[in-house]
C-alpha cells in the first residue's frame, strides 16, 4: 500500500484506451464497473477529441457480483460488435474487473466473432500506463501483422505516437516531411490513425522509425525479430539528435539523406547574442525517459545551460536516464511521487525546471520558471498551432518554449539594477506574462523587519539578522533559495549563530564560481 | 405571491418512468471527495483502492489544486492483494504517517473503491480501530464511494449518512440543514432563515469538527441537495422528522423549500413576505434575462448528478423551455416527489442508462440543448447538439435566490455562444 496524492501515470487500461482512441476501426471492450468512465473525459476534454473512445465498459454493479458478470461482458461485447461494426477487437479487465476473475479473453473466444479478438492481459496492481500501451499495440501488432514483401521503394513505419502523447498529432507531421525530403516515404503510422487493416501492411516497410519508445518499443522490437524491420534508436528531437537521427537513416537504408535545413533557425537564434543570458542557466529536468533524455542535450549542448539534475518518472527508463545522469556528472532521480520530486528541486534551487504539469504546479508553488516538455498532458498541451517537437521545426519550437517562461536578456538586468521599483521588483515576473503581478512585500520595500527569522538547520538554530534579512530580499527571487541555504550551509560550517550582512556577502565569496 | 401551483396538465410525479440499464456513463462516488474535503476544512479523505481511483480523482478534479489536498489515495499493490502483507497493518502505518504530517486533520474518512470492496477490506473495523488510535484527537469513519455501489453525487451521501451515527443526542427543537454547499451560498440560507427568527440551525456537514451538530426525536431536516437518500433515510432512524419540498433552485423552488420550513416554525405570511421579497424579485429579474434566451427551447438531461429533476423543473417553469427527456441515475420518491408534482408532463422521465440507446435518442429529438457529462460533451457538439457539462453545476454556487441568475446563465450561454460565432466548422 502505498499513498498517492498526485500521478504521473494513470493505470494500465488507460494505456489500452490511448492505443484504442487514437486508432480507427478498433474497439475495446473493457470489464470495468461503473465510474470507469471517467477516462473518457481524457480524450474528449483534454485532447478534445470529437468522437467517444472507442470503448465499451460493462458496467457492473454490486449486485451484479453476486450473479452473473460473465454474461453481463458477453451482451456488452456482443452490443459493441453489433452497433459499432469494427474490424478487431481488443478485450480485457480494468483493476477491479482483474480481481473478479471472469476471464474476458476466454469468453470472447468463445463467442465465435467473425472479427479478430485481441485479449489483453494488463497487471493493474504492478504496472501503469505507458506499459499498457506498449504492451496493448506489441498485442496488436502481433496478431495483425501478416508477412509480406516489402514495397518497391524505401518506406518506414512510424511507431509508437498514441492518444495523450506530448505533441504526437505534429510530431508526425514534421517527421513525414522529414522523412519525405530524405527519399522514404511512411508506409504506416501506428497507432495513431491506423486501422486494423494498416497494422496487417507494417511488414511491408523497409524499417521502423520509433517516435516514441515507452509505447511503441515493444512493438518495433518483435517487428525487428520476426520481419526483421530494424528500427531507429535515435528520436530526433533537438538540433543534435535530428542529424543523428538522419545519419541513422542514411546507414539502415543506403540512401544519401541529404536533409534540407533553410527553416532550421535555431542555432542561430541560440547563437545571436540576446541568448547570452541563457549561459549557465541552472535547469532540473524532469518528465518521460524520451523526453528527458531528448532536453538534456538541448539544454547543455544546444542552449547552454547548466544541468544540474534529471530524472523520470517511467521506471521502464530508469536504466538509461541514470547512465545519461553520470555523464552529466549529475545524480538521476527516478520517482513516481511528485513529494520527492519538489523535494529535489526545493533543494537544488534551478533558476528553470523543464518538466511535466506536475512540475509546472512545483515551480509556481517555488517561483521557479517552468517549460513543459513532456507528458502527462494538459489542455494546453494541445495547441491549436503547429507545434512540433521533433525535426527541424521542433528544434525551433522548443526554443521559443524553453525561453518563453524566463526573464529575458536585458530585463534580467533591469531588475538586479533596479531592485525596489513598485513594478518592477522582482517577485513581478517577467513583463511579457501579463497580469499577475503581485505587490512588494513591505520589507522589497525597504520596510523595517523587526522580528529577526529564524531558521532551523539540523540541531543549530541561526539567526537572520534584520540587514541580511534585507539583502536578501533583493537577491533576485529565482535565486534567492539558492542564496540563502549557502549562506546558511557557510555560517553552520564556520559554527555562527547569527547571520550579518557580512556573512551573508562572505557566503557569496566562498560560493562564487 | 405567486402560489406554486401545479401544472394545469398535471405533472409527472406518475409518469411512466424508463428504466435502464448497460452501460453507464457516470462518474463513481469517490468524486464527491473534491468538493467534500474543501467543505470540510479539518477532514481527510483516504481512499483504500487502485491507481484508478487515485487518477480519477486526479482527473475529475481537472486542474491540481497544488497546495498539498487533503485527500489521497492509498493504492493496492501486487503484495496487498495476494495476501503477503496485511492489509489492515499497511493502512494503521499509512494512516499513522499521514496525521504525523498532517496535525491539522480531526476527521478521517476511510473511503472503500471498487477493488476494497470486492476484496473485502473491512473497512469499518479498521476506522473502528484507528478511532481507538488517534482518539480523541482525531475522529476515523469510513464510508463507500465505489462505482459498483455509488453513483456520482451518492459518495456524498454515503460520506453524510456515516456521519449521523455519531452525533450527539439532543431533545431540543431544532432544524438540521443537509447537504454540502459553497460556504457564500450557506450564509445566505442561513441569514434567510436567521432574519424570520429561526435560528435554532445546525447544519451536516458542518464546517470543522468542533461545530457541535446534534440530533433527536424533535430535530426536524430539510435536504438542500436532491441525492441524499441513504442520509434521508439515517436522519429518520436517529427520530428527526423530514420536511419533503421541491429543492431550492430558482425563485420558486427556493421558495417553496423556505415555505416548508417557515410554516413548520409559525412563521407569519408577512415576515416571510418581508424577508423574501427583495431576493425574490433580484431572482426572478435575473432570470428573466436568462430566460431571453431559453425561452421555447428544448432541453434533454442525461442521467448524472440526481439534480436533473430539481433543474428540468426550473428551466420549464421559470426559463420557459420544454423538457425532452429528464434521465436521473435514481429516483427517490420521497426526495423528488415535490418536484416532479411540479414539472409538467411530457417528458419521458428515465431512471438508470444504457447510453447508446439514450445517445440514439438525444440524435432522434435533437434537442436545442443537452445536459449532460464530461465524456459526452464534445462528441455531441461535434455532431451539432449544444451542450451543458452536468458536472458544473455540481462545482458551481447555484442554490438560492442570489444564484438563481447564474444557474439560469450556466443554461443559457452554451446557446448564446452558439448563435454568436458565424464560422463553418471547416473539413
Amino acid at each position: 500500500m502505498k499513498l498517492t496524492v498526485w500521478t504521473y501515470e494513470g493505470p494500465t487500461h488507460v494505456g489500452a484506451m490511448r492505443v484504442a482512441t487514437c486508432m480507427k476501426g478498433l474497439h475495446y471492450v473493457l470489464h470495468a464497473p461503473q465510474g470507469d468512465t471517467y477516462a473518457d473525459l481524457l480524450f474528449t476534454m483534454i485532447e478534445r477529441r470529437n468522437h467517444r473512445p472507442p470503448v465499451t465498459y460493462t458496467t457492473f454493479q454490486a449486485r451484479d457480483l453476486g450473479s452473473d458478470t460473465a454474461t453481463l461482458f458477453k451482451t456488452a461485447c456482443q452490443d459493441a460488435v453489433d452497433r459499432f461494426e469494427p474490424e478487431a477487437i481488443i478485450v480485457g479487465a480494468s483493476c477491479t474487473a482483474e480481481l473478479i476473475q471472469d476471464d474476458p479473453a476466454g469468453l470472447a473466444e468463445t463467442m465465435g466473432l467473425d472479427i479478430p479478438v485481441i485479449p489483453l492481459e494488463l497487471p493493474s496492481y504492478s504496472r501503469k500506463e505507458n506499459y499498457g500501451a506498449d504492451e496493448t499495440l506489441y498485442q496488436i501488432v502481433r496478431t495483425l501483422a501478416a508477412p509480406q514483401d516489402r514495397t518497391a521503394h524505401v518506406t518506414c513505419n512510424i511507431l509508437g505516437p498514441t492518444a495523450l502523447g506530448f505533441r504526437a498529432r505534429d510530431d508526425i507531421e514534421e517527421l513525414t516531411g522529414l522523412l519525405f525530403d530524405l527519399g522514404i516515404s511512411v508506409n504506416v503510422v501506428a497507432p495513431f490513425g491506423a486501422t486494423p487493416s494498416d497494422i496487417a501492411q507494417l511488414p511491408a516497410a523497409h524499417f521502423n522509425v520509433l517516435l516514441a519508445p515507452e509505447t511503441g518499443e515493444a512493438a518495433a522490437r518483435w517487428l525487428e525479430k520476426n520481419h526483421a524491420q530494424p528500427y531507429t534508436k535515435i528520436v530526433p528531437i533537438g538540433v543534435g539528435a535530428t542529424r543523428d537521427f538522419i545519419a541513422e537513416v542514411a546507414a539502415i537504408t543506403g540512401l544519401p539523406c541529404q536533409p534540407d535545413e533553410s527553416r532550421l533557425r535555431m542555432p542561430w537564434w541560440s547563437r545571436s547574442v540576446d541568448s547570452t543570458y541563457l549561459t549557465g542557466k541552472r535547469v532540473f529536468i524532469f518528465g518521460d525517459g524520451t523526453h528527458v533524455a531528448a532536453h538534456a542535450r538541448i539544454a547543455r549542448d544546444e542552449m547552454g545551460f547548466e544541468v544540474v539534475g534529471i530524472g523520470c518518472y517511467n521506471r521502464e527508463m530508469a536504466r538509461p536516464i541514470r547512465a545519461l545522469a553520470k555523464d552529466y556528472g549529475v545524480d538521476a532521480l527516478i520517482t513516481d511521487d511528485y513529494l520527492e520530486v519538489e523535494a529535489a528541486i526545493e533543494a537544488l534551487s534551478p533558476e528553470m525546471i523543464l518538466g511535466t504539469q506536475m512540475e509546472r504546479h512545483i515551480g509556481k508553488r517555488l517561483g521557479i520558471p517552468c517549460a513543459v516538455i513532456s507528458a502527462p498532458v494538459h489542455v494546453q498541451d494541445f495547441p491549436a498551432r503547429y507545434s512540433p517537437q521533433v525535426g527541424f521545426e521542433g528544434a525551433n519550437v522548443i526554443f521559443d518554449t524553453l525561453i518563453h517562461p524566463l526573464v529575458m536578456g536585458l530585463e534580467e538586468h533591469l531588475l538586479t539594477m533596479f531592485r525596489d521599483d513598485f513594478e518592477f521588483h522582482d517577485a513581478a515576473g517577467p513583463s511579457h506574462h501579463g497580469g499577475h503581478s503581485p505587490l512588494p512585500n513591505d520589507g522589497a520595500l525597504g520596510g523595517d523587519i523587526s522580528e529577526p527569522t529564524k531558521t532551523e538547520t539540523g540541531s543549530d538554530v541561526l539567526v537572520w539578522l534584520a540587514d541580511a534579512e534585507k539583502e536578501l530580499k533583493k537577491i533576485p527571487f529565482f535565486v534567492r533559495g539558492k542564496a540563502r541555504r549557502n549562506t546558511e550551509t557557510f555560517a553552520a560550517e564556520k559554527g555562527l549563530a547569527e547571520i550579518s550582512l557580512e556573512t551573508l556577502y562572505e557566503a557569496k565569496a566562498h560560493y562564487a564560481r | 405571491m405567486n402560489d406554486l401551483t401545479p401544472p394545469a396538465g398535471g405533472g409527472c410525479r406518475t409518469a411512466p418512468v424508463l428504466k435502464e440499464r448497460g452501460q453507464r456513463e457516470v462518474f463513481c462516488g469517490l468524486t464527491g471527495i473534491i468538493w467534500l474535503h474543501r467543505k470540510m476544512q479539518d477532514a481527510f479523505f483516504l481512499v483504500v483502492g487502485s491507481r484508478t481511483c487515485a487518477h480519477l480523482l486526479q482527473s475529475a478534479a481537472g486542474v491540481m489544486i497544488f497546495a498539498e489536498p487533503r485527500f489521497g489515495t492509498a493504492i493496492l499493490e501486487e503484495t496487498d492483494l495476494a495476501g503477503m502483507a496485511d492489509a489492515h497493518t499497511e493502512l494503521d502505518r499509512e494512516v499513522a504517517r499521514l496525521l504525523a504530517r498532517r496535525p491539522d486533520i480531526r476527521q478521517l474518512f476511510l473511503v472503500g473503491s471498487c477493488p476494497s470492496e470486492v476484496i473485502k477490506i473491512d473497512l469499518a473495523r479498521a476506522a473502528e480501530r484507528l478511532s481507538q488510535v488517534h482518539a480523541p484527537h482525531v475522529r476515523v469513519l469510513n464510508y463507500s464511494g465505489s462505482g459498483i455501489e455509488t453513483t456520482f453525487t451518492q459518495g456524498e451521501d454515503a460520506c453524510l449518512a456515516s456521519m449521523v451515527p455519531v452525533l450527539k443526542d439532543t431533545t431540543a427543537r431544532e432544524l438540521l440543514l443537509v447537504g454540502a454547499l459553497p460556504d457564500v451560498v450557506e450564509d445566505q440560507m442561513l441569514s434567510l432563515l436567521n432574519e424570520m427568527g429561526i435560528d435554532n440551525i445546525r447544519l451536516l456537514p458542518a464546517r470543522r469538527i468542533d461545530d457541535t451538530t446534534a440530533i433527536g426525536a424533535n430535530t426536524v431536516f430539510a435536504l438542500t441537495q436532491p441525492f441524499l437518500g441513504d442520509t434521508h433515510a439515517a436522519l429518520e432512524r436517529r427520530g428527526a422528522r423530514h420536511l419533503a419540498a421541491p429543492f431550492p433552485f430558482g425563485d420558486e423552488g427556493t421558495t417553496a423549500w423556505l415555505r416548508a420550513i417557515a410554516t413548520e416554525f409559525g412563521v407569519s405570511d408577512e415576515v416571510f413576505e418581508r424577508v423574501t421579497a427583495a431576493p425574490r424579485a433580484r431572482a426572478r429579474k435575473a432570470i428573466a434575462q436568462a430566460a431571453e434566451v431559453l425561452s421555447g427551447k428544448s432541453v434533454f438531461f442525461f442521467p448524472d448528478s440526481q439534480l436533473e429533476i430539481p433543474l428540468a423543473r426550473f428551466l420549464t417553469r421559470e426559463c420557459g423551455m420544454t423538457a425532452v427527456e429528464v434521465g436521473s441515475p435514481y429516483i427517490h420518491d420521497a426526495l423528488h416527489g415535490p418536484d416532479l408534482d411540479l414539472l409538467p408532463a411530457g417528458p419521458q422521465i428515465s431512471e438508470g442508462q444504457d447510453v447508446d440507446l439514450q445517445i440514439d435518442r438525444a440524435r432522434a429529438a435533437r434537442p436545442d440543448l443537452t445536459v449532460c457529462g464530461l465524456g459526452l460533451a464534445n462528441p455531441l457538439e461535434a455532431e451539432g447538439l449544444t451542450t451543458k457539462w452536468a458536472i458544473e453545476l455540481v462545482f458551481t454556487p447555484v442554490h438560492f435566490y442570489e444564484q438563481a441568475g447564474d444557474l439560469a446563465g450556466l443554461f443559457s450561454r452554451p446557446v448564446r455562444r452558439k448563435s454568436l460565432l458565424q464560422m463553418d466548422m471547416g473539413a
